[in-house]
């Protein structure tokens, strides 16, 4: 019975579905989904020839260039991005002594409260302060930016697949729209206030280039500021940002793997010792 | 192997001293031991203070408008503490005790900054159970000896925070600070 | 319970037996997992899942125990309280994708479990119970994991949240009100937050219950075998301890080699880039899946597309639960006498050919975006795994001529039963 009932239900699950395959089938072939210009001209993220250094399985933090990136968010990025997660203490990380996370974060303005009059102020960042952002509040941010509200850079490089290569191409890769996508698909011309970028999702994003030409930072330690140059140095210190524990967490991952293969092959001696008692029975 | 004959019963029992077999497999739990010790270090020092706890944060207070027998609270680290301007009667009876006698001997001097007497810093816990002694603000109890005045467990402070009668062990704790200027303190 | 010559627990110093006699808990033990209980001698690394699947419970309720005491479930700050425990609390990076990889690894070793039980016919009598627990054991798993994945309350969180109960909303008469009230409201917030937070506390203590039921079910015909043979004498079986406690503590390592590698090499790796975005819902993510181990049920979700009477969203949703409840049904589904997929040769081809590649292919297109091919191939997909539980497997079992099976565990495994060692002559040698 149980097996009747089982047979029938489960051919009418199968008719149902597969009336739903041909009727798709049908619909595919008659009218064939178009095109999308996403799909013809999106590019996959590449990171800078040289690589970064935070890769491979030897990862380290390039501490000169983290410093450079945090320059390039500090005196570009930061005009439009908030980094919420991250507090000025952290900048520590980046070889920084106390006196100059110090200086650094008193460099920043955050916001107060007026100890006698309660209203809202600002005073000098300290180092347990979060890097406050540019804009008030939402409504601000999408105000100022044409509805396209800036993200938040603290994550970027793990909210995006690939994210450090994808910061790279993306503040490398701004170019004029080709002809042939202006032919075939003029609805993704960028229309005013959007800027064409193959590396986008959708291939028109609100921010203008923010990297534009070179010397656009001057930096401290002397390093030609290339417009490569910063798109590596900004990717590579957002890579920081959104995960400082990434060149520890490798280290401890090779003592742990070292550790358990120790343990494993023990473990595998020790069973083949057990059932020894056993297969020695066998003829 | 000869062994297995002899012995029909399959566990593996170190009659005649610890053989190979033993050795090893006393190696592999004893070192999956280790790594479950090992492990233990992060499920326990997870609640030891994190980072932006430990992070030194300091208080900055502006005490140009603290008249003498005012006081006033901040917060510190999340608790509060308390900012005196003691009057000269006030000085003058806690520089008259005996510091002799005291449970926890200070002098008033030990317990402000040189130059700045009158400015009695301290932390608003009671060292007895951590309540909020009353006596910083206008009008509140400050008990039989001028100062503070705990009312959990009837703990009383004299005018320097000494401890003088009660339950507490120690006088209210002086936090590290520093004066940036005639009027400001940087507390932490 | 068990068989005649278990070997009994003898309390040898004075506290174990004064123990024994107030709280036999070193009993149980013994009984359980200890050389009390016999278990055939010829068990297979695919025995070992069951363990490990307990070893993934203990880890999981252990590093999520950690983390509820640094993640606030409040929708205003649950985000960054997950931000918190990656980045200030000493070690939270570790224990938390601990955590994330932990529930991936936990669903590696439940498939594997469940597709050894398939392969190998373990559903059979006289273990339909171990089976039907073992059912309710993965739904509730899956709506364990699918509450700890809004917990960080990312894009995918939010949206998981609301595509998963938006399933209930396809039940007619019933379902709009019911989506509401599992909410607590029209759309995630708050209320669903906090309610999911609470229930992803307390339902792996319910499985932590429920795999006591498993074991204890397990306990009562005994474990079984490759071969599907009853065990028959005590030739057939080797005591737990320390057979398989050894056999499965280097399983045990060999899975924790790969687990680490994911933990500290990619954590990432398994999760979706979206849920580092905190929740918007104001925006859906352009393409949104839920976590791989939900894939092949997504992909039959997916997979109706066509209003045949019922709606096509009733159809997906009838479609994926009754994916799952059709395995509640396997022991009646599957007459066949034989258990084992080794001695069923037209069944083995179903398995190998039939069910793994469709298993395959569901599970890929379930992370595809909606769109052609994947749609068509999963339909392809989702007709093959209906037919194959409900019409192809009470089929086979009728039709088919299984080959010779060995009389018993001892000769598939020495040849011959005279050979066993431990049987009759291990008496003579004691």
């Amino acid at each position: 019975m149980i097996r009747l009932v089982g047979i029938l239900v489960g051919l009418v699950f199968t008719f149902v579905v597969v009336l739903a395959f041909v009727v798709g089938a049908y619909n595919h072939i008659t009218e064939p989904a178009a095109e999308t210009a996403e799909h013809a001209f999106h590019l996959d993220p590449h990171g800078p020839a040289e690589g970064f250094a935070h890769n491979g399985l030897m990862p380290e933090w390039d501490l000169a260039q983290l410093q450079r990136g945090y320059q390039v968010y500090k005196e570009v990025c930061s005009a439009c991005h908030s980094l919420e997660q991250v507090a000025f203490r952290n900048l520590a990380e980046l070889g920084y002594s106390e006196e100059e996370v110090k200086a650094e974060a008193a460099s920043w303005v955050v916001p107060a409260i007026n100890p006698d009059t309660g209203e809202n102020t600002t005073r000098p960042g300290t180092p347990t302060d979060y890097f406050p952002s540019p804009y008030a509040n939402d409504v601000a941010a999408a105000a100022a930016n044409n509805n396209a509200i800036p993200p938040d850079l603290s994550l970027m490089t793990k909210a995006r697949h690939h994210g450090p290569e994808y910061v790279y191409s993306l503040l490398t890769g701004y170019q004029e729209p080709s002809a042939e996508l202006a032919e075939r698909f003029p609805d993704s011309v960028p229309g005013p206030g959007l800027y064409h970028n193959p590396y986008f999702a959708n291939l028109n994003l609100a921010m203008a280039p923010p990297i534009t030409a070179d010397g656009q930072v001057t930096y401290a330690d002397g390093t030609a500021a290339t417009v490569d140059q910063m798109a590596q140095d900004v990717a590579a210190f957002l890579t920081w940002t959104a995960e400082p524990s990434l060149v520890d967490r490798v280290k401890m991952g090779w003592m742990v793997m070292g550790f358990l293969l120790f343990v494993t092959i023990l473990a595998w001696l020790a069973k083949k010792s057990v059932w020894s008692t056993l297969k020695t029975r066998k003829d | 192997m000869a062994t297995t004959t002899d012995t029909a019963n399959t566990e593996v029992v170190a009659e005649d001293g610890v053989r190979r077999r033993d050795f090893i497999e006393i190696a592999a739990v004893s070192a999956a031991g280790v790594g479950g010790i090992f492990t233990l270090i992060p499920l326990v020092s997870q609640m030891a203070p994190s980072k932006d706890v430990l992070a030194e944060s300091t208080t900055e207070l502006d005490i140009s408008t603290l008249e003498p027998g005012q006081s006033i609270k901040a917060v510190f680290r999340k608790q509060p503490v308390f900012v005196r301007n003691l009057t000269q009667a006030e000085i003058e009876a806690a520089n008259a005790v005996d510091v002799g006698d005291l449970r926890d001997a200070q002098t008033l001097a030990e317990r402000t900054q040189e130059g700045h007497e009158n400015i009695l810093v301290v932390m608003g816990v009671c060292t007895h159970l951590g309540c909020v002694p009353l006596g910083a603000a206008e009008g509140e109890n400050k008990g039989e000896y001028g100062g503070y005045f705990c009312p959990c467990h009837g703990s009383h402070y004299d005018t320097a925070a000494r401890i003088r009668k009660g339950p507490a062990p120690t006088n209210l704790e002086v936090p590290e600070y520093t004066f940036t200027s005639d009027t400001t303190i940087v507390i932490g | 319970m068990s068989f005649p010559w278990a070997k009994q627990y003898e309390p040898k110093t004075g506290f174990t037996k004064w123990m024994d006699e107030k709280l036999p808990l070193p009993r149980f033990v013994y009984n359980a997992v200890g050389a009390g209980y016999p278990v055939p001698r010829n068990l297979s690394y695919m025995w070992n899942f069951g363990v490990l699947a307990g070893f993934c419970l203990v880890l999981q309720i252990v590093t999520g125990v950690v983390l509820a005491m640094h993640y606030a479930a409040n929708a205003g700050v649950a985000f960054d309280s997950v931000e918190h425990i990656m980045r200030d609390v000493n070690w939270g990076w570790a224990i938390r994708y601990a955590h994330a990889n932990g529930a991936s690894a936990f669903f590696v070793v439940l498939y594997l479990h469940i597709f050894r039980g398939f392969f190998y016919s373990s559903y059979k009598a006289p273990r339909e119970m171990i089976w039907l627990i073992g059912v309710v054991i993965f739904l509730l798993t899956m709506a364990t994991a699918f509450m700890g994945y809004v917990l960080p309350w990312g894009q995918m969180s939010f949206w998981g949240a609301k595509v998963i109960t938006g399933l209930f909303g396809a039940i007619p008469l019933v379902g709009e009100p019911l989506q509401v009230w599992l909410l607590g409201g029209y759309a995630p917030d708050n209320a669903a937050l906090n309610r999911f937070f609470s229930l992803h506390f307390l339902l792996p203590f319910v499985i932590a219950g429920v795999v006591i039921l498993h074991i204890w079910a397990l306990h009562i015909p005994g474990s079984s075998n490759p071969t599907g043979v009853e065990v028959k004498s005590e030739s057939d079986t080797v005591p737990f301890h320390p057979y398989y406690t050894a056999k499965d503590g280097f399983g045990l390592g060999v899975f924790l080699l790969v687990y680490c590698a994911f933990v500290f090499f990619m954590p990432n790796a398994l999760g979706h880039p979206d849920n580092y975005i905190p929740a918007n819902p104001l925006s859906t993510p352009a393409h949104i899946v839920p976590e791989w181990y939900f894939y092949p049920f997504y992909a039959i979700l997916r997979a109706f597309t066509f209003d045949f009477i019922l709606p096509a969203k009733l159809w997906g949703v009838l479609a994926m639960f009754a994916a799952i409840l059709v395995w509640f049904f396997l022991p009646w589904l599957d007459k066949s006498p034989v258990r084992s997929g080794h001695y069923r040769p037209l069944f083995r081809k179903f398995f190998w050919f039939g069910l793994v590649p469709c298993m395959a292919v569901l599970f890929y297109c379930g992370g595809a975006p909606a769109e052609e091919p994947y749609v068509m191939i999963s339909q392809i997909a989702t007709a093959y795994y209906f037919l194959h539980f409900l019409v192809f497997l009470p089929i086979i079992s009728s039709i088919e001529k299984p080959e010779p099976l060995p009389f018993s565990i001892t000769e598939a495994v020495l040849g011959s039963d005279d050979k066993a060692v431990l049987g009759k002559d291990a008496e003579t040698a004691a």
